[in-house]
């Protein structure tokens, strides 16, 4: 098995879907059939192709796996991939969405159906891609390259205002990676590589080190996103397609924590050390500020996106703690948000694709004539707010047990954001599923369909068994974790002793 | 005085071969009429591709000819490649439009022709006076294409405002060109050149100003602000074909005889024109994102575009060292294939018989000619600079090379200025893909367009592929030029 270049077809292969289905011809309703059906395939075997990466992960390897490396650009600029305990979940979480996204989009999507596939299994290569790059440029390549698809999903199959939205989306986040780009550069200068197990080796001048940071951060406080360079998120949600809300949410957010991970803690520890104050403070604003702004939304889905950008307040903080609990907490938080937050998202289309309106006010009732609904509903909105026994509660327990350790004030001001997001979490479902159902158009509403029961239902398991038993992603991260730990704290010592021998 | 030697051809003889050709082929056009064009302009291809292989064949060492007057090496070699392989997309672009626009005039390819000749002796000049030559020799022929459409206003209007502001430029480059003879007392780049490895030489102040009046010839020529008034109105005005050719390969021709040229003789004055560039890659890049902003025109568009590709591309000149030799030369090829494909699907707008030119005409192609659309949006992405396309590759060499020479403004305000102008190249995708469709083009494109386009596409979209060989041919050019 370690002879196959395993990682690299699970990056390839939804390309070479996406080829596949660019081939067909014929009638635009049998092209539309199996467009969908090779989408579908090539997402489900990559998702079983993914799974021996898990299956064959050494958890108690610090080190990369499944290192692949071919000559590219030049001898110091190469194709090298390889994945630790860090970034396989985020392979495993893309794999593991993309066909419930295809499957979320089966009816929903009408028009143009090859290209919408073409532009996912584009975009899962992309992602999968920046998890599993070791180089820098690579990288680079794949971050920016995912926004070509994402461009058009919403610009194309997108609601009233997507062509506003895709813009903002779009300049948005190409603003902060030129300057990241500027960075990439600086350190190949400064390294003579741009390949990231050398960069993290390679200890910057601590002068330089905070452009570089602040470049990085330029990139990722966009994709995370951040306040206050948030406001492209909840337009970008909004009008999305289903399927497109589920990718940012689940996904796209994550490549921006997953960059302070991969690149500005390991690399530019100092700089780290000295803007964690910054993000301490940005995190805490964007926890309750978007709370708060989630609270007083009339959309489902912009509710839905708000607290998107507070849970990932909640994965900024953690990650600066430089605990393990924190850190763990942090990168378990993304994955549970990844499918809590996706799981809302296909909750909110499901509706939508039957009501073709997303404003809280035209429900009520919904559980008179939608139990099963109901149900999945209620689980995915506690799990959001963190209810004991889903997978929500063990990240954000475990951010707030690695904080506490470290600033009791962000403590305190993050648990409030717990308490925030169970009003509005709450208030929404109390909003849409109870109380009496008297609005003439939602008297016919019909339940879940069976496709729509086997969409949410992985989601379901998974968000449960992760909240009972998160042994088997902590196990996996936990090796590399304090790997990454022992190595910023190294990295600070040598940076402390030079600062004393210079004096 | 001794009897002059005879000089040695060899190294001249592609130049020398479509000098020939061109006069053939005129002989051909006159003596069998306009309705020989079709074959005029096969036969200039024909041309065209085995001077390509004398160029590719020659001799790979450096070596000049004609008193020094003359020089062919690595650089010129790369160069004169590219140029050959615009002025044959040109040629072949061409042909259908120049019949339905009524147009078919024989000489419209021996121009096309005798401007490659010249562009070809601007890579190839060691000296000022060949340097000269060369580009008036480009530059005439260009003022006619420019007119070629004469029962048209703006096509008159057009040539007439090319030739004067170029006669303009022309001037002052000749300005430049004498003072720098009068302070250096000689022509040729080395013997100038020479001057600078003198130790604790300063140059002169004249000499500088000569400089100044050079660049500033040179700048009007690659239409980089702020010289670059002409460009949006020739590039409308001219025929479409016209313009295809003026965005390909006399910015090639331009931009490689600036960089030989302040590389050459002038390398140990880089302080000096340094900032000059650096100011001129600045503005152009601006310029070029904000003024294409509100355009409706395409052509305009692309005029405003290549305005700023050409900033880009002297980002690269501006860091002054090899390997900003070697992104200028990459960016160039890059800018090169991007440009033929886009002016490939230019050409193809036509609904009923008629050229249409607006941005709006596009609207709904992603529905009306999936395959078009797919490939002017590879295109487009690839001019804004999106990884992974090959645009982006051109990019990160220029600002590669640029963060290498410690040029930290010049390259956060470029890919500022790149980030203004993914916005308008996003705007043609979002009226190809998001618009409503307006009336559909014109079909099918003919075999020739196709596989222009074809090959274009498929270079921008696998450049990431197979960056190898290209990377090792424009540094061996590069290596050639510098010291």
């Amino acid at each position: 098995m370690s002879d196959w270049p395993l990682l690299s077809l699970v990056i390839f292969m939804p390309l070479v879907g996406a080829l596949f289905i660019l081939m067909i011809r014929g009638d635009d309703a049998i092209v539309a059939r199996n467009a969908k059906f090779v989408a579908l395939w090539t997402t489900l075997g990559n998702f079983i192709l993914s799974i021996p990466l898990w299956a064959g992960f050494d958890t108690q390897d610090a080190g990369f796996q499944f290192v692949e490396r071919y000559a590219w650009l030049s001898d110091s600029i190469t194709y090298h991939v390889g994945i630790d305990g860090i970034s396989m979940l985020f392979i495993i979480l893309s794999t593991f969405l993309m066909p419930i996204c295809i499957l979320a989009s089966w009816d929903s999507i009408k028009t143009r159906v090859k290209e919408y596939m073409i532009a996912f299994l584009v975009m899962e290569t992309t992602m999968i891609g920046v998890f599993s790059s070791l180089d820098f440029v690579l990288f680079y390549l794949f971050f920016e390259g995912g926004l070509i698809p994402m461009f058009l999903i919403i610009g194309i199959w997108g609601g009233a205002n997507r062509i506003y939205a895709t813009f903002k989306f779009f300049l948005y986040t190409l603003l902060g990676s030129v300057l990241m780009l500027l960075a990439i550069m600086a350190m190949f200068f400064e390294a003579g590589t741009t390949d990231i197990p050398t960069l993290i080796a390679h200890g910057f001048d601590p002068s330089l080190q905070n452009w570089l940071w602040l470049a990085f951060l330029a990139s990722f406080a966009v994709k995370v996103p951040m306040w206050p360079v948030h406001t492209w998120l909840p337009d970008a949600h909004v009008e999305a397609p289903t399927a497109g809300s589920v990718i940012l949410a689940a996904v796209l957010l994550k490549m921006g924590a997953y960059g302070f991970l991969r690149f500005s803690i390991p690399m530019l520890p100092d700089a780290t050390v000295y803007f964690t104050p910054l993000i301490f403070t940005l995190s805490v604003i964007a926890v309750i500020y978007a709370s708060l702004v989630a609270l007083m939304q009339e959309d489902m889905k912009k509710l839905v996106a708000y607290s998107s950008v507070a849970h990932m307040g909640f994965v900024t903080i953690g990650i600066f703690t430089f605990t393990q609990q924190g850190i763990e907490g942090g990168i378990f938080q993304m994955l549970s948000h990844g499918l809590i937050s996706g799981a809302l998202f296909l909750c909110v289309g499901i509706v939508y694709d039957r009501m073709h309106t997303r404003q809280i006010a035209s429900y009520g009732g919904l559980v008179h004539r939608m139990p099963r609904y109901a149900a999945f509903f209620m689980i995915f909105t506690l799990a959001n707010v963190g209810l004991p026994g889903t997978s929500g509660f063990v990240g954000e327990f475990l951010v707030l047990v690695g904080v506490f350790q470290v600033n009791t004030w962000v403590a305190l001001l993050a648990t409030t954001g717990i308490i925030l997001s169970a009003g509005y979490a709450l208030w929404l479902y109390r909003r849409v599923i109870f109380g009496v159902l008297d609005k003439a158009e939602l008297k016919s509403i019909l339940d879940l369909t069976p496709r729509e029961v086997a969409i949410l239902a992985p989601l379901l398991g998974a968000v449960v068994f992760f909240g009972v038993y998160p042994q088997p992603l902590l196990e996996v991260m936990h090796v590399s974790v304090e790997n990454l730990i022992t190595q910023h704290q190294a990295a600070l010592e040598i940076a402390r002793s030079v600062l004393v021998a210079g004096k | 005085m001794p009897q002059a030697p005879v000089p040695d051809i060899l190294p001249a003889l592609p130049e020398i071969w479509l000098a020939i050709a061109a006069m053939l082929l005129l002989m051909v056009g006159a003596f069998r009429g306009n309705g020989s064009t079709r074959m005029v302009s096969w036969l200039a291809v024909v041309a065209v591709a085995i001077a390509f292989v004398l160029v590719l064949s020659g001799s790979k060492e450096t070596g000049t000819t004609f008193a020094g007057m003359f020089v062919v090496d690595s650089f010129s070699t790369f160069a004169k490649e590219l140029i050959l392989v615009g002025t044959a997309a040109t040629l072949v672009m061409s042909m259908d439009y120049i019949r339905r626009e009524g147009m078919e005039r024989f000489e419209f390819p021996v121009l096309i022709l005798l401007a490659t000749i010249g562009m070809m002796m601007m890579v190839s000049a060691n000296d000022l006076i060949s340097l000269y030559v060369g580009i008036e020799l480009q530059s005439l022929a260009l003022y006619v294409i420019a007119a070629f459409k004469r029962d048209t206003l703006k096509s008159t209007e057009a040539g007439l405002k090319y030739f004067v502001l170029g006669a303009l430029s022309s001037g002052m480059l000749l300005y430049g060109a004498s003072l720098i003879y009068g302070f250096t007392g000689s022509t040729n780049f080395e013997a100038i050149g020479a001057l600078y490895t003198q130790a604790g030489q300063e140059p002169s102040i004249g000499l500088i100003v000569g400089l100044v009046f050079l660049i500033s010839g040179l700048a009007f020529k690659v239409s980089a602000v702020p010289f670059h008034m002409w460009t949006p109105d020739v590039y409308e005005g001219a025929s479409t074909p016209a313009t295809a050719f003026f965005a390909i390969a006399p910015k090639v021709a331009a931009m490689t005889l600036l960089v030989r040229v302040l590389i050459t003789p002038f390398f140990g004055a880089v302080d000096d024109w340094q900032q000059i560039i650096t100011l001129i890659a600045i503005l152009s890049m601006g310029y070029g994102a904000f003024a294409a902003l509100r355009q409706t025109n395409i052509k305009r568009l692309m005029a405003y575009s290549s305005i700023g590709h050409m900033g880009f591309a002297l980002v690269g000149l501006a860091a002054g060292t090899e390997q900003g030799v070697q992104s200028v030369l990459i960016y160039l090829l890059i800018y090169l294939v991007m440009n033929i494909g886009a002016f490939a699907a230019i050409l193809t707008m036509r609904v009923k018989g008629q050229m249409v030119e607006g941005i709006d005409d596009l609207a709904g192609l992603g529905r009306n000619n999936p395959m078009l659309a797919l490939v002017l949006a590879i295109l487009f992405f690839s001019l804004a600079g999106i990884p992974p396309l090959a645009g982006f590759f051109g990019k990160f060499y220029v600002f590669l090379a640029a963060i290498d020479a410690q040029l930290y403004t010049l390259a956060v305000l470029g890919v500022l200025s790149s980030v203004v102008g993914a916005y308008y190249y996003l705007r043609i995708i979002k009226v190809m893909y998001f618009d409503e469709p307006a009336e559909s083009f014109e079909r099918p494109i003919g075999r020739e367009m196709t596989l222009i386009l074809g090959a274009s596409t498929l270079f921008t979209a696998f450049f990431v592929v197979f960056p190898g060989p290209f990377l090792a041919w424009t540094q061996q050019a590069a290596a050639a030029l510098l010291p």
